[in-house]
């Protein structure tokens, strides 16, 4: 034991006075935390949408008009020609257009309804088929209006209408950001246990260092800990400062005991540091480390329902999404923070983030060699 | 008493082979210089007897304990200096002599002693704050040479020591050895500066992962009738078919 003591000085002496290290560390949250949940947002607004009118007349002009005062449009071009609308969606100048044909009052009035063509560009399905969405609530909604001024209350509704109300739990508001950032401190805590850990062995190998610790008397599991340990601490020194941020910025306050995530972090950053531990064996220097760390980062992000919710992911990608440790920490964070969550809700989380980091740290230190 | 005795270590990695079935003794308290062309062999050989790398097959005993059985036994018993610059640059020389001497089991009391004694004997009073990075090449050497023999080993391995550093730092070196080995460490040097090869008390030349050469550095000089280990060297390795 004596022997630790004298390996986890030495690696915290040389963490502390790497300045990339402590960039990462200090800042990496702070930047994430602050500007990511404000820009990665998936309510879109500003939509560029055009407006075909061949009708020019009062109901056309007052759809037209609903639309351009909504929060989630800009009029962005204005015609009577197909063709040229058709040209805007080619330039990228609109998203969508709505076209309202010649007789579109006349036939809403006579005929008691009219047709409507919306043509959207689909380079970007997201803005586009919200944008699509929106424009029909907005005509949904016009259309009640126009309906109402017709109708005379209380005569008779040959339509019943069902009308949903719905109300949103755990994020009232249906702000963004509640969403966005417990999943981005998860993130966080995986790159600071799974890859500069990785990243910090590895270094050793590169400068040789290595050599001399594994000609020394340092057991296996002394380098390793000795290894482990410090970035586990960090971890929990940016999950600290994570949910200051949450706190303090975003206002996110946690509806449950805290601690619970404390214990649940620090679950998972055993798990990821055994990660970034098989990385390091697997590689020698530091760029081959970073590559196959990015690599694992981008399929870890994409597939852990931090953007996208892993219940409409084929089903092959929601295995992946399942084996992928970024799902339950990203989730466990959100039923903590956000439901309110505690020990027992997320037990199952616990339960297969400690197997697998079993799995993983016993894989990384069988795989780690003083041999060749 | 031998410290290191070996017979047949051969080391393959795939059809290749970078050890061929080498076979000598290595007696305690002995300077046994390891000669050789880039890629004959020299650091395969030393890094299986350090443990670093597992003989393919044959016997070789370190200190006393098997390699194969035994490696962790060696640990504590051998010092090891690398071509590769072995210290951490980013801590300070202080730094440096506490970790090595905690990570071989030294007492705080037996760090101290030994790091000062070390300091004085290096002439580094004064620079025990520095980093290691900012030491000059030689000096860097001389302390990595230091702290590899700290914890008083019964064997140093030196793996090209010297490499890259002027002529008179290399003769402070090895003045440094021979103090080493004047306490009654056996010293294990690769080398290929024939200069060097002369301070030895044995040499084994290797050629093509064979042992063609070994003994002192005079009576090889005899028997093969040449004036220096230059010629020596030469008149063996010409025959070597591989290179780097």
């Amino acid at each position: 034991m004596r022997k630790m003591r004298y390996i986890l000085r030495k690696e915290f002496k040389q963490i502390f006075r790497d300045p990339a290290i402590l960039r990462l560390i200090f800042i990496m949250p702070a930047i994430q935390l602050l500007i990511l949940p404000f820009a990665a947002d998936y309510e879109i607004q500003n939509v560029n949408i055009g407006i075909v009118d061949h009708d020019r007349s009062t109901y056309a002009r007052e759809l037209v008009r609903k639309i351009e005062f909504s929060n989630y449009f800009n009029l962005t071009g204005y015609s009577n020609s197909q063709k040229e609308a058709m040209q805007w969606i080619e330039d990228d100048v609109v998203d969508l257009f709505i076209e309202i044909p010649a007789d579109f009052e006349a036939t809403l009035i006579r005929e008691d309804e009219a047709t409507l063509l919306m043509a959207v560009n689909a380079t970007n399905g997201t803005k586009g088929n919200l944008g699509a969405a929106y424009a029909n609530n907005i005509i949904g909604e016009f259309n009640r209006h126009v309906r109402s001024e017709w109708v005379q209350w209380p005569a008779f509704n040959p339509e019943p209408q069902i009308e949903v109300v719905h109300s949103q739990w755990y994020n009232v508001h249906s702000n963004y950001q509640r969403f966005m950032v417990p999943g981005i401190l998860a993130v966080l805590l995986t790159m600071v246990g799974g890859f500069l850990s990785a990243l910090n062995i590895v270094k050793e190998k590169e400068i040789g260092t290595i050599e001399q610790l594994n000609v020394s008397p340092i057991r296996k599991h002394q380098f390793i800990l000795g290894k482990l340990i410090p970035f586990w601490l960090l971890g929990f020194v940016v999950l600290t400062i994570g949910l200051a941020i949450s706190y303090f910025v975003h206002g996110i306050v946690p509806e449950a005991n805290i601690g619970v995530l404390y214990v649940f972090g620090g679950v998972y950053l055993f798990a990821i540091l055994g990660f970034g531990l098989m990385i390091s064996n697997f590689t020698d220097t530091q760029q081959q480390a970073m590559m196959v760390a990015f690599f694992f980062m981008l399929i870890f992000i994409l597939m852990s329902g931090l953007y996208t919710p892993i219940e409409s992911m084929p089903s092959w990608a929601q295995i992946v999404a399942w084996i992928n440790p970024v799902t339950y920490i990203v989730d466990a964070t959100r039923i903590v923070l956000l439901k309110g969550g505690t020990f027992t809700d997320i037990r199952f989380h616990f339960l297969v983030i400690t197997l697998g980091g079993l799995v993983l740290n016993t894989l990384a230190v069988w795989s780690y060699r003083k041999q060749t | 008493m031998f410290s290191i005795e070996v017979e047949s270590l051969t080391k393959k990695f795939g059809s290749f082979t970078a050890v061929n079935s080498i076979t000598f003794t290595v007696k305690s308290g002995e300077i046994f210089g390891f000669l050789g062309a880039n890629g004959a062999g020299k650091t395969t050989a030393m890094r299986m007897l350090c443990g670093l790398s597992r003989p393919t097959s044959g016997q070789a005993s370190v200190a006393g304990f098997d390699v194969y059985r035994q490696a962790e036994e060696i640990k504590q018993r051998i010092g090891y200096m690398s071509q590769k610059f072995s210290l951490y640059a980013d801590l300070t020389v202080l730094e440096n002599i506490e970790f090595y001497g905690g990570i071989y089991g030294l007492t705080r009391g037996e760090i101290k002693d030994r790091g000062e004694e070390l300091i004085e004997r290096l002439d580094l009073r004064g620079e025990e704050e520095i980093m290691v990075a900012e030491l000059p090449l030689g000096w860097k050497q001389k302390l990595a040479f230091s702290i590899a023999i700290m914890h008083r080993p019964s064997i140093v391995f030196l793996d090209e020591p010297t490499g890259g550093v002027d002529p008179l730092t290399r003769r402070q070196f090895w003045e440094l050895i021979y103090e080493a080995a004047a306490t009654g460490i056996t010293i294990f040097v690769t080398t290929h500066y024939m200069d060097e090869a002369e301070y030895c008390d044995r040499v084994a030349i290797m050629v093509d992962g064979n042992i063609r050469a070994l003994d002192a550095p005079e009576k090889l000089k005899r028997d093969m009738g040449l004036a220096t280990m230059e010629r020596v060297f030469y008149s063996l390795a010409r025959e070597a078919t591989r290179g780097d």
